[in-house]
């Protein structure tokens, strides 16, 4: 094992105090509190990190940061780890992915000499035929070759996500001179400001530099830090910007979550990436060894890493002469420094495992361990692109420039241009300020808009004008690709002779170039190779770079892990105030819409045969309670319900069926009127916010000049239902102020009273379940007492609470159907069986032109109970109905249960008319492919028809 | 996902609101003829520009207001009519 390790450097980030042990395949290595993965690799002598995609080539650092397309690594169960920026952990089980059967020896790499056969859509050429070999064959070897690292979703223990929301006045991408620059004048100017750096520290190009750039970031971190408007996100990456500046950052290690996805509103968005360095085309410039000046530099100043003994260096600008110092300093021979302004050039590159021989410009070969390149600049104008911006490019400069901006969004630092330390930090604090004049505008707006906003401190600031110098363009050669061909994306495996080759089959456009060859489609995501890929197109149709365009650069400019875009979820877990005795008491949770509810305690059947028999309570808070007042509620149910409201009397309750503006079946519920202009309306518990929505859309919109006051109630008010023939006997024990003889309190009618000795509630007699039952709609805070009193005063009479499931048994025992189960997004009013219901004679309802056009149809499909004829043959809900022996579907099961009170199987479905007569036999699919005949009913009800339990 | 303003409660993200779409006018149902009706239900102008729209501060105030919204640009002004 070669030890690297260089003596101390000034500005290196590594605490040598801390030695961390970790494996790679398999093996021991130490490395560093500080160290990357890739740096600590690096510093034991590891020089081949990965096989390349296609072609198995061996890969080492190109970039050692985490755009490193040959970097990527299996750390224990978490795949596709980017050893390039990743700090190494104690312990941490590090591996080579992408090879088989190892990193040394890697079997595809037979594929290097089928290369002319791997040509660009080579996929879409190869494997088209015969069609089943791609099922059998094809597929099979592919995925032994298919690239990325392994998923153990059986042991991850890579599980918690999180989600954060942020709203600062200035959000400031990138943490360099410039940015830091920017934070430090916004929040001077009064502005809160995030500022988010990618690396894990502070202070860009600068940490890589001499000692007057480590003072530089020393003073500039200092300012940040104590200025309490600042909050710094390092290991942190702004991914996307969207519409009325919507911006996404991307947060690892945070302590309670590997990654955080923050969003965040952001007045103003200054964006300071700096510059990627990209890569030189040439014959071998994949060969480890070759290195961009940046990552040497990197490697010998962050790390004290040597990355090699004998280098050939070729610059174009002064990034580059100063890795020539970096490179001397640490004891490395520079074998050839050529200068691309002399015309100085490197052809190719020898080697296998490392950088053997170099061949020259001018002919000559020379034997050198390392290439260091350090031939141009990429401008990462993502963020722009997603302002809107379409950048140009300069020639002179070799880069793109931002063309256009809104004023929302402001660039600064190297994306604009170049600079000293001193003209950089400048025009990032012109800029910082600028963006907190505009966003403090913004803020003072928001505090006028609303009625009820907080009034702004003062007036609204003044508007800064953009008085920025430009940071100057300085010239930069040209310079993408030597005389030979070479890789162009490394991790796609795409060569520069690929992209020859589709433009001359026809690809000429730089979109179309892209996914022919997949060039900038793979993890790097153009970083470092969309401008390349320009060039190479741009000399090879003989045209210049401006006129060819670049790929659009699109969210997410870092890739975000799906666990971190789920994040946590902020959905409400609605709970009525019984749900903790439910839990209690051994209630089995059903999740429905945002409540959870008992679905049984145990015994469903049981549950449901007590009712029957004695008197069960069941928990029906969900269910949607809205407190109608006003002189025009009655109109307003008119509007809203198929059928008439006028003359209900005082005490009174009446069945309402709501249909959508389209005449399809919406809701249903029961409305009971409690005094003169006061109702009380109820839903299902699916549609309850649905039709409160519904009553203030047409009450704001439509008939403003109605009088009429809705207040949600349904969880202010907890429903308990108190059924089965001994309900009354149970209630003559609790209820106070209330005559609950059947002739004074008949079905279908609302009183209020003292329950248990709670004031104010109200007592429903109605029966979902088909029993005589009261439903007790008591003040939450009081509604634990009620049921335990109900639960203790009914203990000799047999009482016991039921859950969801026995209701849907009862309910259906009853045929009473529930919209959105027995009822699809197309049953309209008369297939549910609404017909007497509705009244088409009504001047206004909801969906009215529709239901006269539904009622002179002859061909809806009919709701109609069905009992199989096998009593003990259960069919499940959606088994089909269909014609005979053919598959021809004549309906559906909406609902089937096994009835504990007749002993035998009872159903609900919508069918064709042609076989909704009562008596008609009719033919049920099951799913395991039986069929069997079961009978149409007269009534929706197989219990009871004549509702003598009910009305008892 | 873009910033609405609510007349009571100031800038909210959308996803707090609901969209209520373009502002159309119910037709008369006792008169309207069924191809009026569902012209009503289904057909919107939806132009490459500026619309009116009502939107529900479904998470705040619970009123149905209007705005203008540029569909090309997402920009949003105050709508004469709210």
């Amino acid at each position: 094992m070669t030890d690297n390790r260089l003596p101390e450097r000034p500005g290196e980030v590594i605490d040598r105090g801390t030695s961390l042990a970790f494996t790679w395949n398999g093996q021991g290595y130490t490395g560093y509190q500080g160290d990357t993965i890739a740096s600590a690799l690096a510093s034991n002598g590891v020089e081949v990190f990965a096989r390349s995609m296609k072609y198995k080539r061996r890969r080492g650092i190109m970039t050692a940061d985490h755009w490193d397309p040959n970097l990527f690594v299996q750390v224990g169960d978490e795949p596709n780890v980017r050893a390039g920026s990743r700090r190494l952990i104690a312990g941490m089980e590090v591996s080579a992915q992408n090879v088989w059967p190892n990193l040394k020896f890697d079997l595809g790499a037979a594929n290097q000499m089928l290369g002319r056969f791997l040509s660009p859509g080579f996929y879409y050429k190869t494997f088209m035929r015969p069609r089943w070999f791609w099922h059998n064959v094809y597929q099979k070897v592919l995925r032994k070759f298919a690239p990325g690292g392994r998923i153990h979703w059986e042991t991850s223990t890579h599980g918690a996500y999180d989600k954060r929301y942020a709203h600062p006045d200035v959000l400031v991408a990138g943490g360099g001179p410039a940015g830091m620059g920017a934070a430090i004048a916004a929040a001077e100017a009064g502005a809160s400001v995030m500022l988010v750096e990618h690396e894990p520290e502070l202070g860009g190009h600068l940490r890589w530099g001499g000692a007057d750039d480590l003072a530089a970031i020393a003073e500039l971190v200092s300012a940040v830090e104590s200025h309490p408007g600042i909050e710094v996100l390092t290991d942190s990456t702004v991914t996307g910007r969207y519409d009325h500046n919507w911006i996404a950052v991307m947060q690892r290690s945070h302590e309670i979550a590997p990654e955080r996805l923050i969003k965040a509103r952001a007045a103003s968005l200054v964006v300071a990436p700096g510059l990627i360095e990209r890569p030189y085309i040439f014959a071998g410039n994949d060969t480890p060894g070759v290195m961009l000046s940046g990552a040497v530099r990197r490697l010998i100043n962050l790390w004290a890493v040597k990355p090699g003994t004998k280098a050939v260096v070729l610059s174009a600008n002064p990034e580059g002469e100063a890795a020539i110092a970096d490179l001397e300093s640490a004891g490395v021979k520079i074998v050839a420094a050529l200068d691309v302004w002399a015309g100085e050039d490197i052809v190719e590159v020898e080697g296998k495992g490392r950088v053997d021989k170099v061949v020259l410009g001018d002919g000559r070969t020379v034997s050198a361990d390392l290439v260091v390149i350090g031939t141009g600049w990429t401008a990462p104008t993502s963020l722009l692109n997603m302002a809107g911006d379409r950048p140009v490019y300069d020639p002179s400069a070799a880069r793109y420039f931002s063309d256009h901006l809104p004023d929302n969004v402001l660039a600064t630092g190297g994306i604009t241009g170049n600079g000293t330390t001193a003209e950089l930090v400048a025009h990032g604090r012109a800029t910082g300020s600028l963006a907190a004049s505009r966003a403090l505008r913004v803020r003072h707006d928001r505090r006028v808009l609303a009625a009820r906003a907080r009034n702004p401190e003062g007036p609204k600031p003044e508007s800064l004008q953009d008085t920025r110098t430009p940071l100057a363009r300085v010239p930069h050669p040209e310079c993408y690709r030597s005389s030979t061909h070479g890789m162009v994306d490394l991790s796609e495996d795409v060569s520069s002779k690929d992209l020859v080759q589709a433009q001359k089959e026809g690809f000429d456009s730089i979109e179309l170039m892209k996914r022919y060859t997949t060039v900038t489609m793979g993890p790097s995501q153009g970083k470092l190779e969309t401008v390349n890929a320009a060039a190479v197109l741009a000399e090879a149709r003989n045209m210049d770079m401006a006129d060819i365009g670049t790929t659009v650069w699109r969210p997410p400019y870092a890739p975000i892990s799906l666990g971190a875009l789920a994040g946590r979820i902020f959905e409400p877990i609605r709970r009525s105030a019984l749900q903790d005795w439910h839990e209690a008491h051994g209630a089995s949770p059903l999740l429905a819409g945002q409540w959870v509810r008992p679905d049984h305690y145990g015994d469903p059947v049981g549950e449901a045969r007590n009712v029957r028999e004695n008197v069960g309570i069941i928990d029906v808070t969900p269910l949607g309670k809205l407190d109608l007042r006003g002189p025009d509620v009655t109109k307003l149910l008119e509007l809203v319900y198929v059928n008439k409201w006028q003359k209900l009397d005082i005490g009174r309750v009446r069945y309402g069926a709501m249909v959508a503006e389209d005449g399809v079946v919406s809701d249903d519920g029961l409305t009971g009127r409690l005094g003169e202009d006061h109702y009380l309306m109820t839903t299902t518990s699916s549609g309850a916010g649905a039709v409160w929505e519904l009553l203030e859309d047409y009450l704001q919109t439509y008939r403003p000049e109605w009088d009429v006051h809705v207040t949600a109630v349904t969880g202010g008010l907890t429903s308990i239902n108190v059924a089965g023939p001994k309900s009354r006997d149970l209630l003559l024990r609790l209820a106070e102020g209330v005559d609950l003889d059947s002739e004074a309190f008949p079905y279908f009618h609302v009183r209020r009273g003292t329950v248990a000795g709670v004031a104010d509630c109200i007592i429903w007699r109605i029966g979902f379940t088909g029993e005589l039952s009261y439903e007790l709609h008591v003040p939450s805070g009081h509604a634990l007492h009620v049921w335990e009193s109900l639960l203790a005063n009914g203990e000799d009479l047999g009482i016991k609470p039921f859950g969801v499931e026995s209701q849907r048994i009862l309910r259906l025992e009853k045929g009473h159907y529930i919209v959105g189960q027995d009822t699809d997004g197309l049953t309209k009013a008369p297939s549910a069986g609404l017909g007497g219901l509705v009244k088409l004679d009504k001047p206004d309802t909801l969906g009215l032109p529709e239901l006269k056009a539904a009622y002179s149809r002859t061909d809806l499909p009919i709701l109609v109970a069905i009992q199989p004829d096998d009593p003990q043959v259960v069919p499940m809900e959606a088994d089909q109905i269909v014609h005979g022996d053919s598959n021809r579907i004549l309906g559906r099961i909406t609902s089937s249960r096994m009835s504990p009170t007749l002993g035998r199987s009872v159903c609900l479905g919508l069918v064709d008319p042609s076989v909704s007569a009562a008596g008609t036999t009719i033919t049920i699919l099951l799913i395991d492919g039986r069929r069997v005949t079961g009978t149409i009913q007269e009534h929706h009800a197989h219990v009871d028809p004549e509702g003598v339990r009910q009305n008892a | 996902m873009i910033v609405v303003n609510c007349p009571n409660c100031g800038p909210r993200n959308s996803s707090d609101l609901r969209p209520c779409g373009e502002v159309i006018t119910r037709p008369d149902p006792a008169t309207a003829s069924l191809s009026e009706w569902r012209t009503y239900l289904y057909l919107r102008e939806n132009p490459a520009g500026w619309v009116t729209e009502t939107w529900y501060c479904r998470s705040g105030c619970r009123r149905y207001f209007t705005i203008e919204r540029n569909t090309v640009t997402n920009e949003i002004r105050d709508s004469e009519a709210s």
